[in-house]
This record gives C-alpha cells, structure tokens and sequence, in this order.
C-alpha cells in the first residue's frame, strides 16, 4: 500500500538501507521466534532422554496433553475466567480509586501534605503482606481476592497520577485563570486531560500489580483460578498443572497488556476529534 | 473621558519564607481607550505582576486599580492545548466563559480565516510553526471582544526573524480592531515600533522612571515601518541609557 502512494526515485543507496533495516527486523523477529521454539524443543527433549526428571519439570507435550484435557471437561475456562475476572476488577478499581484520591488531594494540598508520608510508607511497604488481614476481614472469597488486587495497584497510582498532575506547567493554569475559570475547570480542561497518558500508563502497570494480588489472594484463598491450580498442583505433585497456569498466566498478561495499548490508541485517537 | 486603565500608587510585595520582596512600589499611571502602551523594564524587575494584577489574578498590596472593560491577556508562551485542534483552542476562552453560542464560534472562524488559520483549523498546535501558534494564541484571546489586552512579552518565547514579523502582524491586528493594549517587555525596538507611549521602569522594586510619548514621522505606520523612522534611534538610545543605569 505504501510503497504504491508514494513511490518517490529511491536512489540505490537509499534501497540498500531500507534492505538492511527490513533484514534486521525480520532477524530480530526470527530469533525471538526460534529461541521460544527452541526453548520448549530442548525441555521436551530434556525430559524424554532423562536429562531432566519430567516429574519434577514435567514437559511441554505433557502440558498440552493436560490443558486440552481440562479445556474439555471446562475446568480450564473456570479458572481462567475467574483469574481473569479478579485481575480485571482489581485494576480498573485500582486505577479509577486511586486517580479519584489523587483529585482529591490535587484538590487540596493540605490534605495532600498530611498525607504525604503514609503515602510513602504504604507504597514501599509490600501489600501481599495484608492478604491474610483481608481475608479475615472480609471471608475467604472472591472479595478478599479483589480486594488484595486493588490495593496493590491502588497506592502507586496515587502517587504517579498525582505526581503527574502537580507537574502540570503553571501558567497553563494561569491562561484558565485569566478566563475567568475555577478549580473545576483548570481539572476539566487542563490538568486531566493532560494527564490521561499518565493514567494509562498507571492502567498498563496496574496490570501486572494487580496479577501479583490476585494469585496471591487465590494461593491463600484457594477455591478456583490459576493461583489455586498452582497452589493445589504444586501440593499434589501435579506439574503439569503448575506449569500450564503458568504459561497461561504470560500469555493472559501479555493479551491485557495488548488490550491497554488499543484502548490507548482509541482515547488518543478519539480524543483527536 | 476615563481611562481604560488606571493605576493609582500601586505597590505589591510577595511574601515567602526567606523575607518579603517588594515588586512594585508606589506606581501610578493610565492607559485611555484606543491607546497602545508598553512598559519596558530590566528583568525581573516585576513588570509581569503588574499585569496579573490588573487581570485580578493577584491583589495589590496597597494603592488602587481600575479597569474599565473586558480584559484579554496574552502570555509569554502560546500555551496553546497540544489535545486540542487549533478551532477547539481558539474556542477555549469562550468555553471557559459559557459563551459558545454559534455568533461567536462564527467569529473564531472569521478571525481563523482573516488571520490565514483557516486551513489549519482542524490541526493540531504541533503541526504549526511557532508565529502561527502565537496568532493562534491571539485569536483565542480576541474570541472573548475584550477592550483591553494585556501582552506578556508576547513575541519573547519566538526566534528573532519570526518575532520580527510576528510582532508586526499582531501589532497590526490589534489596531485594526481598536483594542486598548498594554505591552510588557524588555525589548526597546519592539516597545517603540509598536506603542503610543513607553513608559519606563526602574529594576526592583519597579518604579515608574520615565514615560516618552513615541511620536514618528512615518505615513500609514506599522510596526516594521516604525522602524524605519528617523526618530526611532533617538528613542532608543534615550531610552537604553534610561534602563542601562539601573541594570548596572
């Protein structure tokens, strides 16, 4: 399609440079291709010559052999369904609470200020650390699990959407001001919007925090999700089980992440208009 | 008749931790309707405050303000909205107003046209080059038909080519519409080619020094042509020796 718009004289030496950048892309491409073939080729292989013990390691066709299994019989889409669910309410309720909170204390500095060290503080402080608090509060259940999810994306995105907010140049605020408009409209039209690729990224980071709350939530939970198939696999010795949930997990982090960079691109896009 | 603009023994201090710092001292003067005016001033001498005072942004200390209209201010930079396209940020003013009817969304368009914007009405600030961000700047502060404009070193943040031009072609609109301006800036040739007068204000705490009414023997005059005058040089140098003594 490209080529055929715009087909401008390419001198030879121009040719030979756009061939060595397509080549090195397809490299790259290739390699990282063969090395997670490769990678999965060498464990079966590994496994089926006895270089590795396929008890401890189980191995690849084996994984297969138990995902279609379970993907039969619908215990697979169980727990992806409720894994994916958990991850998915956690940070969208993360990131919306802690955009609100950062707001609200944009809003008003001197709670801002109150709050400064707790903020510090609960950020660096690991927050798996109130799994089991939370669990006793509010039950072993789906809620729990949520709520472990929230609160691990909750505190960094306070900070990194305030931090953006505060960052917002000065006298933009002063060119609403001169117009005659308020707290409310320097957010509305200035501050906010400035900041909606902050609270994406915010949103992208919060995907991965709030992965780390939910299998934690599941492992002490332990009713349903990957978390629990690992936890549970990994009590009965059941590697294949681990090792599957584990491979689903990357691939259900790399879709989420996928799924954040197109609605990233439909805001800008939209936003555009 | 009233002035537009009156400033009566006017001081202001700003207060932080480390002391109290006088900007302004006991500063009097006015700007009568029609009337191009600039302050010029060693920098930081608080030529800015005296400006955000009178849009209301910043109480005086002490003495009197009158302003006697709708007041439009121009800062530095364009801070144009880079999310916004050029259309929706000329329209920001209006916005921020409650004022968006279709008259006045017809006249953004009008000026867009006048001011040859039209066809990068749809663009984003990103895709303009920085004279055309700035009339794109003036533009949004016209939408809201102040009487008065207040220009904060408008043209400063622009190269010295486009300044040049820029400085005529927004000097040029702003007589055309028959605003009342007050210009701050440091620099003495733009303060004489555009103004009716220049008044002249001593370093910190600012002080009014010395107002010269800018009288030059050219027909039709605009900024680039003023210039060109026999007399601008005399201005000038009376001037620069003026602003060089406390600036020493």
């Amino acid at each position: 399609m490209w080529r055929e718009i715009h087909r401008p004289v390419v001198s030879a030496r121009q040719a030979a440079f756009l061939r060595r950048r397509r080549l090195r892309k397809y490299t790259v491409c290739a390699v990282q291709i063969i090395l997670l073939i490769g990678f999965f080729l060498l464990w079966e292989i590994a496994a089926q010559r006895g270089w590795i013990d396929s008890f401890l390691c189980s191995r690849p066709t084996e994984i297969w052999a138990t995902a279609l299994e379970m993907a039969q019989n619908g215990m697979l889409w169980k727990h992806i369904a409720t894994t994916l669910w958990e991850t998915v309410v956690g940070f969208v309720l993360g990131t919306l609470l802690g955009t609100l909170t950062a707001v609200l204390l944009w809003w008003n500095r001197m709670i801002s200020d109150i709050a400064e060290p707790y903020l510090v503080v609960l950020n660096a402080l690991p927050k798996t650390a109130l799994a089991p608090i939370i669990i006793v509060w509010l039950g072993n259940g789906q809620t729990s699990i949520i709520v472990v999810a929230l609160l691990t994306s909750v505190v960094v995105t306070i900070m990194t959407v305030l931090n953006g907010f505060l960052q917002v140049d000065e006298e933009k605020i002063k060119l609403i001001r001169i117009f005659g408009g308020g707290k409310w409209q320097i957010l509305q039209k200035v501050v906010f919007p400035a900041n909606i690729p902050c609270i994406v990224n915010a949103l992208k980071i919060n995907v991965g925090l709030s992965f780390v709350g939910v299998i934690v939530g599941e492992f002490l939970v332990a009713q349903a999700g990957l978390g629990f198939l690992i936890i549970y696999g990994s009590q009965v010795f059941k590697l294949s089980w681990v090792l599957m949930s584990v491979v689903i997990l990357a691939i259900l982090a790399a879709l989420l992440y996928e799924a954040i960079a197109l609605l990233e691109k439909q805001i800008l896009k939209k936003r555009a208009q | 008749m009233l002035p537009m603009i009156s400033l009566n023994d006017v001081s202001l201090s700003y207060h932080s931790v480390s002391g109290e710092t006088k900007a302004v001292s006991h500063l009097s003067f006015s700007v009568s309707e029609g009337e191009f005016v600039t302050i010029v001033g060693p920098s930081g001498c608080g030529k800015s405050s005296i400006l955000s005072m009178l849009a209301g942004l910043l109480p005086p200390s002490g003495g009197s303000i009158s302003v006697n209209g709708n007041i439009g201010y121009m800062l530095q930079k364009d801070h144009l909205l880079e999310w916004r396209t050029i259309r929706r940020n000329a329209q920001l003013g209006l916005e921020l107003q409650g004022k968006l009817t279709a008259e006045n969304i017809a006249f953004v368009d009008r000026m867009l046209e006048q001011y040859g914007l039209a066809e990068f009405k749809d663009r984003f600030p990103a895709e303009l080059s920085g004279g055309m961000r700035q009339r794109a700047a003036l533009i949004r502060t016209l939408a809201v038909r102040p009487d008065i404009l207040l220009l904060d070193e408008p043209f400063s943040a622009l190269d010295y080519q486009t300044r040049l031009s820029v400085a005529d072609e927004i000097g040029t609109i702003i007589r055309k519409e028959g605003k009342t301006a007050l210009l701050v800036s440091h620099d003495i040739s733009e303060a004489i080619s555009l103004s009716d007068r220049v008044l002249v204000l001593s370093g910190r705490p600012a002080r009014l020094k010395k107002i010269h009414d800018i009288q030059l023997s050219v027909e039709n005059r605009t900024p680039m042509k003023a210039r060109e005058a026999p007399e601008f040089r005399d201005y000038f140098n009376t001037i620069w020796k003026e602003l060089d003594v406390h600036v020493a």
